[in-house]
């Protein structure tokens, strides 16, 4: 069955009634975690802008909202959301329309994260529905707010398993009027990062580092500039200078390649359509080449070496392969039985896994949200 | 404000509870005599004082956690402090209750320029975190205004922020990790060098929590290079309306400026009498700041002066050096000075959405004729986060009483309009009374649940954040 409440009060009620498992829905396009039986319910029809001030960078919009759709009306005030969130589909190869909701479930967020902070970073409030019911609020329209605890960030990437979220407030940021993309041919892994690591520690805003070791043409270390058209041509200057001894850069400042380039980053086109298992690392940036190595997989390099997508055979247990490492370690994308088989998300020692399932337990008593899907 | 009474069955066992603490720490890192634990007695909201039964000094992590399963043991109620500057009485004690200090707690444990990050232990002071990396012209961004003297335990607790949130954001933007210690004892590690939480983003629920789920003893931050320069634009206005519309258009024109600070006429006059910075006498002052390059900055303080002279400034001042450069902004520096050379004051730091500024300002000025007591404002106006400073006079009998009261009033009214009662301070027991002006029963029932699971019997810092009213029954577990 798919409940489809047509608003928060409907869908408040629909969880109180319900007497088993809900499966929560937004797009349907990100199904991480692992696989939940019970009633579908979507909060698709908690769909639009509730308040946007492009003065005040504030944005609140219902969680059915299409990320489309918020991506329209901030790019008519020349405005963006900060984070640049993956869009999954061809990845995990689901169609639909992804939703607001889920970005935030999921705190999807793309290259852009090292400069300007994941989407919790720049989710300013939230309202849902708890496992009993109870609508509630936190956070607010406002980018600063200490009033009470902060349960907006526990709700970005809680992934539908403490409520269900209903309405979603952003803290958004000026579109730029240019960008450019600095290109260094030829790195091996440990050389990209260490470029990165300059890149990212220069005054010149870098608001991007990835490597890509099977690019067409050869291995690609790609650095993102963005701002006023004189000020990106400046720095493209600067930062070819300052990493000059790793080889001659390339500067590519059309507005479409440069798109291009990042969405593909953003989206993992690279392993998209391919056969095998794909894991998302996040690893202390100096750490990324050397634990690259350690998988032993098909590799991409983004956040200056600190976030790692991995390709490997189906069924591969990747973190027995690693050891210990410091971060962690995701099964993106993975057959039902894997992820029956390994866990999604990277288990936590004891102490903090108490405090989680006890988070759970207060937030969802009857463990009815998405029961099992963080394993 | 009210402080719960004192159990008497804690203050009958102090010898005891003092004994069984001297045996995990050094001597002189547990003080218990009347005259010495009076430095403990109040943090920077001094209008409260209360000594508690003993302040803790500990060293190490290890010495926090032994410190932390002794008062569990003995069911005694912990006050987490960092250095002692909350404006909102986070680090208040009880008489019944012991200060735990983290200041001796101030080493550098790791500076990675590589991975952009530092460890500390978490008694270190904000500006000597930056004071750490500035040789190799790195900073660490959260600057609150105490910053000389406020710990980062302290800035945690309350997710401090400061002027230059707007490109930087606050303490939660800026924090990567955290060596924690629960009330029981436990010692937990969240986060680190890497990014973003394996589960919950439990670092995200701890930052901000005033000292309730856990003692935080090392953080690992995030440090930034400096940019090449930043100058700043002085731009006065005959309106405060006008002085909205600006800050709006700014933003809206895709400059994204690392400050914008708001300063009304109370608060210019009292300023320029203090400090003689040179700011014209006008309605609303507004200090922008831009960072970058030479060429950079031009760039964006010309796109900034055109919109500012669209809207007919009454004065436009460009830095043309660094000297002009800080006399702009050594007025806005002193402003706090200023108000206590003239009187006591009250500094509340309510968040409004900028687009209500010109009502907000209107009502204030209403309210302080309803209330006798003049009012002073300035503002980080590019995130809406208000500090109305109330004047009133400490020796005068009831003016405090009217001073808490007309605050509570303003507190009111930034809620009203879309806003929260604090935003960077923190509730402490300052604001602690009004969360039901902002929260629905569930929406506070929600956040005590959080601290049920990481602080079962309700010891740490228990009085703070909930009104009296509404933990009571989760305070009285304790006993």
């Amino acid at each position: 069955m798919v409940l489809t409440p047509a608003d928060e009060k409907e869908l408040s009620e629909m969880v109180a009634a319900a007497s088993g498992p809900l499966r929560i829905a937004g797009g349907g396009t990100r199904p991480i975690g692992r696989h939940v039986e019970g009633d579908t319910l979507s909060v698709a029809r908690l769909s639009g802008v509730e308040l946007y001030e492009p003065g005040a960078l504030t944005l609140v919009v219902g969680a059915g909202t299409p990320v489309a759709e918020v991506e329209r009306v901030l790019g008519e005030e020349n405005q963006r959301l900060p984070f640049e969130p993956m869009d999954h589909r061809a990845l995990l190869g689901t169609d639909g329309t992804p939703t607001i909701g889920g970005v935030v479930a999921t705190n999807a967020s793309g290259p852009r994260r090292i400069q300007a902070g994941a989407c919790r970073d720049s989710l300013i409030g939230v309202r849902f529905v708890d496992g009993a019911g109870t609508r509630l609020k936190n956070g607010g329209r406002v980018m600063k707010n200490v009033t009470g605890y902060d349960l907006v960030k526990l709700m970005a990437g809680s992934h539908g398993t403490l409520g269900l979220l209903t309405e979603v407030s952003f803290k958004v940021l000026p579109a730029p009027a240019a960008q450019a993309t600095v290109s260094l041919p030829g790195l091996s892994p440990a050389q990209a990062v260490e470029a990165m690591a300059v890149a990212l520690g220069s005054p010149y805003e870098v608001s991007g580092a990835a490597h890509l070791p099977d690019a067409d043409g050869g291995p690609v270390t790609v650095l993102r500039l963005e701002g006023f058209a004189d000020s990106v041509a400046y720095r493209s200057g600067k930062l070819g200078d300052a990493l000059k001894r790793f080889g001659a850069a390339h500067v590519e400042t059309g507005s479409a390649e440069v798109a291009a380039t990042w969405r593909a980053i953003r989206d993992v086109e690279a392993f998209a359509g391919t056969p095998g298992d794909v894991w998302r690392l996040s690893v202390k940036p100096s750490d990324g080449a050397e634990i690259a190595e350690r998988t032993s997989g098909k590799v991409m390099f983004d956040w200056g070496g600190g976030l790692i997508w991995v390709l490997v055979p189906e069924g591969t247990d990747l973190r027995g392969r690693l050891g210990a490492f410091d971060g962690h370690a995701t099964l993106v994308r993975a057959s039902v039985e894997t992820r029956a088989k390994l866990p999604v998300f990277q288990p936590e020692p004891e102490p903090l896994a108490r405090l989680s399932r006890g988070l759970r337990e207060k937030f969802d008593p009857r463990g009815i949200l998405n029961p099992g899907l963080m394993g | 404000m009210e402080m719960p009474a004192p159990d008497t069955d804690i203050l009958s066992r102090k010898d005891r509870i003092v004994q069984r603490l001297q045996t995990v720490l050094p001597k002189t890192a547990v003080i218990h005599d009347d005259v010495e634990t009076r430095a403990y007695e109040c943090d920077a909201l001094t209008a409260y004082k209360c000594p508690p039964l003993a302040a803790v000094l500990p060293s190490t992590t290890e010495e926090v956690a032994a410190v932390l399963k002794i008062c569990h043991g003995e069911g005694v109620p912990v006050v987490p402090r960092g250095a002692g500057t909350s404006l909102a009485g986070g680090a208040l004690p009880t008489a019944d209750s012991v200060i735990l200090g983290v200041a001796r707690m101030n080493r550098v444990l790791e500076v990675d320029y590589d991975n952009r990050f530092i460890r500390v232990q978490s008694g270190r002071t904000n500006l000597s975190v930056t004071g750490a990396v500035e040789q190799e012209d790195f900073f660490y961004a959260p600057d609150p205004s105490s910053q000389l003297a406020c710990a980062i335990a302290g800035n945690i607790a309350m997710n401090s922020g400061g002027a230059h949130c707007l490109k930087y954001g606050v303490t939660t933007n800026n924090l990567l990790g955290v060596t924690m210690v629960t009330m029981e004892g436990e010692i937990l590690e969240i986060g680190g060098a890497h990014l973003d939480a394996a589960g919950y983003d439990l670092l995200g629920l701890i930052c901000g929590s005033e000292g309730q789920l856990g003692v935080v003893t090392e953080a690992t931050l995030r440090i930034l290079r400096k940019p090449e320069g930043a100058r700043p634009v002085l731009i006065g206005y005959d309106s405060n309306e006008v002085a909205g519309e600006c800050v709006s258009d700014i933003i809206k024109a895709g400059v994204l400026p690392v400050a914008i600070e708001f300063m009304d006429r109370p608060c210019i006059r009292a300023t320029e009498a203090f400090a003689k910075a040179g700011y014209p006498d006008c309605e609303a002052l507004l200090i922008v700041e831009v960072e970058g390059s030479e060429a950079e900055i031009a760039e964006q303080l010309g796109v900034i002066t055109q919109i500012a002279r669209r809207h007919n400034p009454v004065e436009l001042r460009e830095a043309q050096s660094a000297d002009e450069a800080a006399r702009i902004w050594l007025g806005r520096k002193s402003a706090f000075g200023a108000m206590g050379n003239i009187n006591d004051y009250m500094c509340l730091d309510g968040t409004i959405p900028v687009s209500s500024l010109p009502y907000v300002l209107k009502r204030i000025g209403e309210m302080s004729e309803e209330f006798g007591l003049d009012v002073a404002n300035v503002f980080h106006a590019g995130d809406g986060n208000m500090h109305p400073l109330i004047l009133f006079d400490a020796n005068k009998p009831g003016d405090l009483e009217t001073c808490e009261a007309f605050g509570a009033e303003i507190l009111k009214l930034c809620v009203e309009v879309g806003g929260c009662l604090t935003g960077e301070h923190g509730v402490g027991i300052e604001k602690r009374d009004l969360m039901t002006t902002q929260f629905a029963p569930d929406d506070l029932e929600v956040q005590m649940r959080v601290k049920d699971v990481f602080d079962a019997k309700w010891l740490l810092n228990p009085a703070k954040v909930f009104p009296l009213s509404v933990s009571a029954e989760r305070r009285g577990f304790a006993a």
